[in-house]
């Protein structure tokens, strides 16, 4: 496709749709492929250190851009070989999304984007020294942090903009990072003029715990329990994508009945997440009845999870290559009252809140963002879809028989708070019509591959026979043996295109895992999004895009 | 058994104590927490205050989110070093008595981060009083934390005497 770029681009293709360009090009494939080819999504930007690499590369580093054409469904990844020195274009003026990212590849690696509005430190701390992402820094080497960032470098400027010279007129306050309607730890500085926001910067990295790093210290089975805590309210739904991509690595799939359980498990945390996020989202409204109606049912749901799973949040229910095991007796009646209880408590709080004025004058046209805007800013999922623009990666790219499952996609008209909010209600009832399809079609068989290589062999096998012993003992203890070679997948999180970007060395461990967060890109928008309103919509507009901090700082 | 003093002459409608041990019989029943939750620990609290769990059972209910009104803090989640700061300052606006449950096994010891951005243990910063194991620990786990405190709070003279008088140097008091 490159090729019918004007500017004669020097180019060579790797399997994926990979292609290996001169960095000094790849702002001009860039440009082309969003001006000609309709790549305008920004899936996202990350790099790799190859100093350890079994086999030399010509530069120490690569830095990587994944885009999607308009319909979503053709992904372009572009590649180039730099050295620590080497200065990249910034592609912050195409893309908004750009702007975090490149400022996490210059935090995690060190390489340096030319013509970034503001490139600092986003995960770690300002007084953090050297780039823990390259290979040469230690896992465990922590720095104390002794105060916290002012933000004026990135406020001032913000005021200039907007005409402010003089800040004595303004007050300066912190929503956040310990503040209740601040979603974990997430800070918002703001400029205040009244109550009326006039300029605000967001700062993240409160929980950042090293998720990336520690993936390139475990085997791929013991990543699982990180991939929980990333999104922790709907811990199976990473687990899913997470092993999704490593079976396509692999090259395997999952018998029938392993990946309508995928289905079934992975809609019910869809549901029990959309709920936390509606019941919290309510509560900072003021609405606290709808709190208990809707987090309720969550309940009756973490009771039939710890059944199946052992475990109330931190599931760790998939392993790579199948499910740890399978369903046990009851539990579609037990699915059933939970469904049940979901509904109800959906009917109740929407009959509290559908109709009701005060909800709608506090939610309707607060927040709105456009749906080229969203899409500019790398948004995916519910998010997306409230502003009205068609992507459901279910839809897109069907995996496991999606495309078999009579199911709607909600689209909101606005992109404001409220059609955020009702997006998420009505993807409830759309997860549940999917759950009881999945049920009733539920076929009998293997959840798991057969070879062992991948998975573990039955116990029978291990106690009896040398070739189980042998299985066993490898993939404990080596992990499992993923191909060599570069590789993105992504599926439809609870929160949008949650994507792994996972480079194997043909090793039981990663050579390199960057997750592409959902809420990353979400978050990123927030400060543009409430300048100019109320600080009482400022907190609905966090709830609404649903910012979970496991997921936004990793 | 022969009943002396002000019982004697007012019956079973009077009892007699020490003002101290009425004001920590007051202050057991009636801890006010402050959640500082970060990460999935916070999401398993959510439960503790909701109704099956509920935590004013116990009379903790009335979750204060500014650390002067509250005294007893809850630090639900990892905490990282960008993080510590922020946690220290919050642990030195809270008036004595105060109490520290640390819970999850992250807030206790790192977790499964040992690695360069978590801290390793909140204990590191400030002192701790009970530590909640679990990953996130069950709502009963959060309850049974709470119910160690509310027996440390029903006792308290020589516990935080001691706890006063020796000061406590963390990582970040340097």
């Amino acid at each position: 496709m490159l090729k019918k770029c004007d500017d004669k681009l020097e180019f060579s293709k790797e399997e994926n749709n990979r292609y290996i360009l001169k960095l000094k090009d790849i702002k001009k494939a860039i440009i082309f492929l969003k001006e000609q080819q309709g790549y305008d999504f920004l899936v996202d930007i990350t790099a790799i250190d190859y100093l350890n690499y079994k086999e030399p590369y010509p530069k120490r580093f690569a830095i990587i851009y994944l885009l999607k054409d308009k319909k979503f469904d053709n992904l372009i990844i572009l590649k180039a070989y730099l050295d620590e020195d080497e200065i990249i274009d910034s592609i912050t003026d195409l893309f908004k999304a750009a702007n975090w990212s490149e400022r996490e590849v210059w935090d995690q690696y060190g390489l340096k984007f030319k013509n970034h509005p503001n490139l600092k430190r986003i995960l770690n701390h300002k007084e953090f020294i050297g780039h823990p992402l390259r290979k040469d820094y230690p896992i465990t080497k922590g720095q104390l942090c002794t105060k916290t960032d002012d933000l004026m470098d990135e406020m001032t400027p913000r005021l200039k903009a907007r005409g402010y010279e003089n800040h004595e007129e303004l007050m300066f306050l912190n929503l956040g990072p310990a503040h209740p309607a601040s979603h974990g730890t997430i800070r918002t500085f703001v400029a205040l003029e009244g109550e009326t926001i006039v300029s605000a910067v967001s700062e993240i990295g409160y929980l950042h715990r090293g998720f990336e790093k520690s993936c390139e210290n475990h085997t791929y089975n013991q990543i699982i329990p990180y991939t929980d805590r990333l999104n922790y309210c709907s811990a199976i739904l990473n687990n899913i994508a997470f092993a999704h991509t490593v079976e396509g690595m692999l090259g395997v799939e999952l018998p029938e009945r392993g990946q309508f359980i995928r289905v079934i498990i992975g809609e019910l945390s869809r549901v029990i997440d959309h709920l936390v996020c509606l019941a919290a989202n309510l509560v900072d409204m003021g609405a606290l009845t709808n709190y208990w109606y809707l987090y309720n049912p969550r309940e009756t749901a973490y009771h039939l999870l710890s059944k199946l799973t052992g475990a109330r949040l931190t599931n760790s229910y998939m392993r790579i290559g199948g499910i740890t095991h399978d369903l046990y007796d009851g539990f579609e009646d037990d699915l059933k009252e939970c469904i049940k209880d979901v509904q109800k408590g959906m009917d109740d709080s929407l009959s509290l809140i559908e109709h009701n004025r005060i909800f709608q004058d506090r939610a309707q046209n607060i927040g709105v963002v456009s749906a080229d805007e969203a899409i500019n800013r790398g948004w995916s999922g519910p998010n997306l879809r409230a502003s009205g623009v068609n992507y459901d990666i279910r839809k897109v790219n069907p995996y496991y028989f999606y495309d078999t499952f009579e199911f709607d996609v909600a689209l909101g008209s606005v992109g404001d708070v409220y059609d955020r909010m009702m997006v998420r209600f009505e993807e409830i009832r759309q997860s549940i019509k999917i759950i009881t399809q999945a049920m009733k079609r539920l076929p009998k068989g293997d959840i798991r591959v057969a070879d062992h290589r991948i998975t573990l062999p039955p116990k029978k096998m291990v106690y009896s026979t040398i070739e189980g012993a042998i299985n066993q003992f490898k993939l404990t203890y080596e992990g499992v043996k993923v191909p060599t070679g570069e590789y993105y997948r992504s599926i439809e999180a609870a929160n949008g295109e949650l994507g792994f970007y996972i480079a194997s060395d043909g090793s039981g461990t990663p050579y390199r895992v960057k997750v592409r967060p959902p809420c990353f890109f979400a978050m990123s928008s927030l400060p543009d999004m409430v300048e100019g309103e109320m600080v009482a919509d400022a907190v609905l507009d966090l709830g609404s895009l649903n910012i979970i901090a496991g997921e936004l700082d990793r | 058994m022969a009943v002396s003093g002000e019982e004697a002459i007012f019956g079973d409608s009077v009892i007699t104590t020490k003002l101290d041990s009425a004001i920590a019989w007051a202050r057991e029943s009636s801890m006010w927490p402050y959640i500082f939750g970060t990460a999935c620990c916070a999401i398993e609290f959510m439960s503790v205050a909701s109704s099956k769990f509920d935590i004013s059972r116990f009379g903790a209910e009335v979750v204060r989110f500014s650390p002067r009104q509250a005294d007893l803090l809850i630090i639900a989640g990892t905490i990282s070093y960008k993080q510590a700061p922020i946690l220290k300052r919050i642990y030195e606006q809270m008036t004595e008595p105060k109490w520290v449950v640390s819970a999850g096994a992250c807030a206790c010891s790192g977790g499964f981060y040992d690695n360069y951005t978590t801290l390793q243990g909140v204990d590191e910063i400030i002192p701790v009083d009970v530590y909640v194991s679990g990953c996130p620990p069950r709502p009963e786990a959060f309850l049974e934390g709470l119910i160690q405190i509310q027996k440390l709070q029903a006792k308290p003279g020589k516990y935080l005497q001691k706890r006063v008088e020796k000061e406590f140097k963390g990582k970040l008091d340097a």
